[in-house]
């Protein structure tokens, strides 16, 4: 006789098919990334209403504490996620195991360090004082050549597949990957003031230094936070509804005028300064022509539940990607009203910014991130969600609080915007800079409360998914010990795997 | 072409996706580089001296720019506010440019002259002492923190690299007294950095020997923000020619 359940002891043994344990890593890292993240942003939010929480200390100041949120934020969540979903998807799509043993790992921790080291050298007060480009050479260094082990680690995978075409989630990916390099060694082309020290000035001063600058922050959206997170659409939304992909054809006109056109819209972060007007005109064109990719996107995602709408109702996780999806539409229509001079005028510098970005990535990356991560921790640990009912608690809170959130932004910039510009019959300023700034009171509560409930929600989740692991280790530790017993009385030793 | 032909080869997919990618930031970036006009023809802009430039990176490194921009727009309301749009000139030495995105705070590109250095150091140790409802944070350990400034000269030397014109030799100082005149040439002469800068810290200081604080440094750089181009030279139509 053999028992199935021995069979099942010797597939839990062997070494698995597929390095999954580098996903699990990544996976953990990018929830604890996660939440640091919310809980610095709600901070921020915190000392915006009552600055006395800046508590005197220097790492604890808005401006040394603002550049954290954003790096655990897209380099510690987002970064971590993209490696976890990137390693699972192109083992499954290839049908073959990650490629190298020491790399793999170098990548994990080399990531996990650069976050970590990032994140202190901020508190500290290093930094290159540019956005989502804070870190000084050294760790430049470092997260450079953590990207060339992940690009070599991520293309020698693909290689070693057997069917030719590569699915549409990994030129996603793959995009990203090439993306990010060639932006992050560009705008990092400074001159340390001393080999031994951390300090350093920008090659680009000025005008220049500007554009540079915006063509690698809009870009990391572009394709950390835009590139990476379509990549995961196309392989999870299909598989969760259990359908194939609505439209390959689709897929191929998203991906080439995305990763054609979006590099463009850079200049729409300059509008109105000191940019020559050419650069402007060329930004704010193709942020109109982006409407197009966005929205074969978000058509190829729905079309592909289309037919089977109705397992939204049984199927919260479903719902993640759906809300994710329609929020991609909403941000890509406003970040084009927002690129329009006359608009733009009004938006720029104001709360209508910010809560343009936490559309973005708390209705759309989180959004995403959400039902990736539901998706992809039963396979993971091989088991059932504990609970569903928990899922869907977890995205009515979600949904309910990022528009709380954004909308409360949205409002603060665009009231304190009107007022700015307000003059009376003579031509002359009616509110002073604080009187404007009278209008932010309740908006902020409001953003507090938003940010509050949404932690609030990812907290539910993470205590979800905590119970399902234990559970899960716990019912296969109770199988072992069960086998084991059972071949103790039969004399025979376990192999050993 | 198939798209096959791409997608079933992985190199054909990485050059082909690199190239495309690529367009975009060499149609708008290299230009900015190339065009003369794209920074304004105009006196009076000059590097910064050696405090200013530490004074910049304390800015920098508290993060101030997360809360103010320096760019004043050429609109109706921020003339007004602020005083005449930016140029691109005036920010050609900032390595790199700090014109920030958001104003929590007002704009600070024409704060200079605005108020004292008093005021500053009052209003930036504690700033709810002097506007109640400010949302700024303390900075109370600047006025106490001794300047860093032993390393000033490679500071300068590392800017020279970036293209900034401090002066290592003769020929270049010559170059500077023709472009920005004797004083202005004397202040950017990389062997006597920390000599000016004591200097000038002294001269805000009345005259009394001090040690210059990280204050001392920051509010240096604040009192020159805006006031070096002298508008009154220019009409209006000049500086259009260049947009
Ligand atoms: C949390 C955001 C925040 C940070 C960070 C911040 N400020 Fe401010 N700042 C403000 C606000 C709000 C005001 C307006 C109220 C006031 O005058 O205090 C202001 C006003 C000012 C003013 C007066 C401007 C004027 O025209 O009246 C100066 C100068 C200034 N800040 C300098 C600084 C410097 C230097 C730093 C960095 C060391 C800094 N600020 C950091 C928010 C900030």
């Amino acid at each position: 006789m053999v028992p199935t359940e021995a069979l099942a002891y010797r597939a839990a043994s062997q070494p698995e098919r597929y390095n999954y344990a580098i996903v699990r890593g990544f996976t953990v890292m990018a929830l604890v990334w996660g939440v640091s993240a919310m809980v610095v942003g709600i901070y921020l939010a915190a000392e915006l209403i009552w600055p006395i929480l800046n508590l005197d200390l220097p790492g604890l100041t808005f401006g040394r504490l603002r550049p954290v949120h954003t790096t655990l934020a897209i380099f510690g969540f987002c970064g971590s996620l993209l490696f976890a979903a990137s390693y699972y998807v192109a083992q499954r799509t290839c049908q073959e195991r990650l490629a190298g043993t020491l790399l793999p790992l170098v990548t994990f921790w080399g990531w996990q360090a650069f976050v970590l080291l990032g994140v202190v050298s901020e508190l500290l007060g290093y930094t290159q004082a540019r956005k989502y480009a804070e870190f000084e050479w050294p760790l430049d260094v470092l997260v450079v050549m953590v990207w060339l082990a992940y690009l070599w680690v991520y293309t020698a995978t693909l290689y070693r597949r057997s069917q030719p075409p590569l699915y549409v989630a990994n030129w996603f990916f793959l995009a990203c990957l090439l993306g990010m390099a060639l932006l992050y060694v560009l705008e990092n082309l400074v001159v340390p003031v001393d080999v031994l020290g951390m300090k350093s000035y920008s090659e680009f001063a000025g005008v220049q230094s500007a554009m540079v600058q915006w063509w690698y922050g809009h870009n990391v959206i572009t394709f950390l936070l835009n590139m990476a997170f379509l990549g995961m659409m196309y392989y999870f939304l299909p598989k969760q509804v259990g359908r194939p992909l609505y439209s390959y054809r689709l897929s191929i006109i998203h991906f080439w005028s995305l990763v054609f056109l979006s590099v463009w819209a850079a200049p729409n972060h300059l509008n109105w300064t000191a940019l020559p007007d050419w650069t402007v005109t060329l930004g704010v064109t193709f942020s109109v022509m982006l409407v197009l990719p966005s929205f074969a996107g978000v058509i190829n995602g729905l079309m592909t539940i289309s037919g089977a709408w109705h397992t939204l109702r049984t199927d919260p996780v479903l719902r993640f990607f759906v809300a994710a999806l329609l929020f991609y539409g909403w941000v890509t229509l406003e970040g084009v009203t927002m690129s329009f001079q006359t608009i733009n005028a009004l938006s720029h510098c104001t709360d209508w910014t910010v809560g343009h970005a936490h559309f973005a990535t708390l209705g759309w990356v989180s959004m995403m991130s959400f039902g990736v991560i539901y998706h992809l921790v039963p396979r993971l640990w091989d088991t059932k969600l504990y609970s569903v009912r928990l899922v869907a608690l977890h995205f009515w809170v979600a949904l309910f609080s990022v528009v709380l959130l954004a909308a409360a932004l949205e409002i603060a910039g665009i009231g304190q915007a009107l007022r700015l510009r307000t003059t009376d019959e003579y031509g002359n300023l009616v509110y002073s800079f604080m009187e404007t700034d009278a209008f932010l009171t309740v908006p902020y509560l409001l953003r507090g409360l938003g940010g509050s409930l949404f932690l609030v929600g990812a907290l539910v989740m993470v205590y979800n998914l905590v119970i399902t692991v234990v559970r899960a280790q716990r019912k296969r530790a109770a199988t072992e010990a069960r086998i084991a017993a059972k071949l103790a009385v039969k004399g025979l030793r376990p192999r050993e795997g | 072409m198939k798209h096959e032909w791409i997608e079933t080869h992985t190199s054909h997919f990485l050059i082909l996706t690199l190239l495309v990618i690529s367009i975009g930031g060499l149609v708008e970036i290299v230009p900015l580089f190339l065009i003369k006009n794209t920074v304004e023809t105009v006196a009076g802009v000059r590097p910064y001296t050696p405090l200013e430039l530490l004074g910049s990176n304390i800015y920098q490194r508290e993060g101030c720019y997360l809360c103010h921009s320096q760019m004043i727009r050429p609109l109706q309301e921020e003339w007004l506010r602020y005083g005449h749009y930016s140029l691109a000139a005036e920010s050609q030495f900032d390595h790199p440019f700090l014109w920030g995105a958001r104003r929590i705070g007002p704009d600070l590109a024409r704060v200079g002259g605005k108020y004292s250095n008093t005021w500053h150091i009052q209003h930036i140790t504690a700033p709810r002492s002097l506007v109640s409802r400010s949302r700024m944070p303390n900075y109370l350990w600047l006025k106490d923190r001794p300047l860093q400034y032993s390393d000033i000269e490679a500071h300068l030397r590392a800017l020279v690299r970036a293209g900034v014109p401090y002066s290592e030799n003769q020929e270049q100082y010559d170059k500077n007294v023709a472009l920005f005149g004797k004083d202005v040439a004397n202040r950017l002469v990389i062997s006597r950095a920390r000599e000016n800068l004591l200097a000038q810290v002294a001269g805000n200081a009345d005259g009394n020997v001090v040690s210059p604080t990280e204050m001392d440094a920051l509010v240096a750089y604040l009192q020159i923000l805006g006031t070096l181009v002298d508008f009154k030279k220019y009409d209006e139509g000049y500086f259009a020619r260049f947009r």
